[in-house]
């Protein structure tokens, strides 16, 4: 098993928002690249949050209630007639 | 773009029209994402409903003015911020103590999960589990989002605000760091934070 010695896998899920926002400098970067290549835990481990990210965003996908509908729409008459 | 801002345009000239139906559809577009936003700087549900019903009164008195050197969206917002955090301010001394402070150093993954010694000194002792094999109804069901949500309402506020307008709201780095009146570093380890802990509480879940 091939596992780049100058970065850890403890190290490297300290440095996955960095990496997922780019905000890594280069040679920070091939490092990180150069590992997950060759660490099937820390591959998969990216990809566990990468998939934490999208279930979040999937929250926004709710749809305003009938009742707020509804006050708001006395909201606007009021204004509209106001 | 060009295709959003006509939309856009044609929104605005039918809501100065007076037009319910350009209300109404702004209003679907945009509630649950200001109240949303509203949730992150006053403390509870009703206040919440109150910026957001202050907001809308304060986008229909504020059109006429709306010049469109921001987006809709932007300007909305702005204004949702500017009376929450108003709001935020006047019931400050409600929010409970523990929520304002941040713990010092959170491990990403707990660290007996890594080997203390030897050869393999800080590398996995065994790998996480692939969760690119499970169905995809486990992820988008209904509990798996009703757990993410109650993690990010137990999260130290500030992680609470940088993962719900990043992650939920899907709001730009700089967007956020103005919004909060924070750096561009602290926004991310904020976010390092809050987004470690949704996908530990998912561990849990997933693999239970």
């Amino acid at each position: 098993m091939l596992i780049s010695e100058d970065l850890t896998c403890r190290e490297l899920v300290e440095l996955v928002t960095e990496y997922l926002e780019g905000t890594l400098p280069p040679s920070d970067r091939d490092r990180f690249e150069q590992h997950v290549i060759l660490c099937d835990g820390c591959a998969f481990h990216l990809d566990q949050m990468r998939t934490a990210v999208a279930v979040t965003g999937s929250l926004s996908e709710e749809s305003i209630t009938p009742e707020a509908q509804e006050t708001l729409l006395r909201v606007f008459r009021d204004w509209k007639s106001g | 773009m060009a295709q959003v801002e006509a939309a856009e345009a044609e929104l605005l000239d039918a809501l100065r029209a007076g037009q319910e139906s350009a209300f109404s559809a702004l209003v679907q577009k945009y509630h649950t994402s200001i109240l949303r936003v509203a949730r992150l700087y006053v403390s509870s549900p009703a206040t919440a409903e109150e910026v957001a019903q202050e907001t809308w009164l304060a986008v229909l008195n504020g059109i006429d003015r709306f010049e469109g050197r921001s987006t809709l969206k932007t300007w909305i917002f702005r204004i949702v911020t500017n009376i929450a955090r108003t709001r935020g301010q006047r019931d400050a001394r409600s929010i409970p103590f523990s929520s304002l402070g941040e713990e010092t150093t959170e491990p990403a993954v707990e660290p007996d999960r890594f080997a203390p010694a030897g050869r393999w000194a800080g590398h996995w002792k065994s790998y996480p589990e692939r969760w690119d094999t499970l169905p995809e109804e486990r992820l988008v069901g209904a509990e798996t989002r009703a757990r993410v949500q109650r993690v990010i309402d137990r999260l130290p506020l500030t992680q609470r605000q940088v993962i719900t307008l990043r992650d939920v709201e899907g709001w730009e780095p700089e967007e956020v760091c103005s919004a909060l009146e924070i750096s561009e570093t602290n926004q991310r380890v904020l976010l390092h934070r809050a987004r470690s802990k949704v996908r530990q509480a998912l561990e849990g879940y997933l693999e239970s």
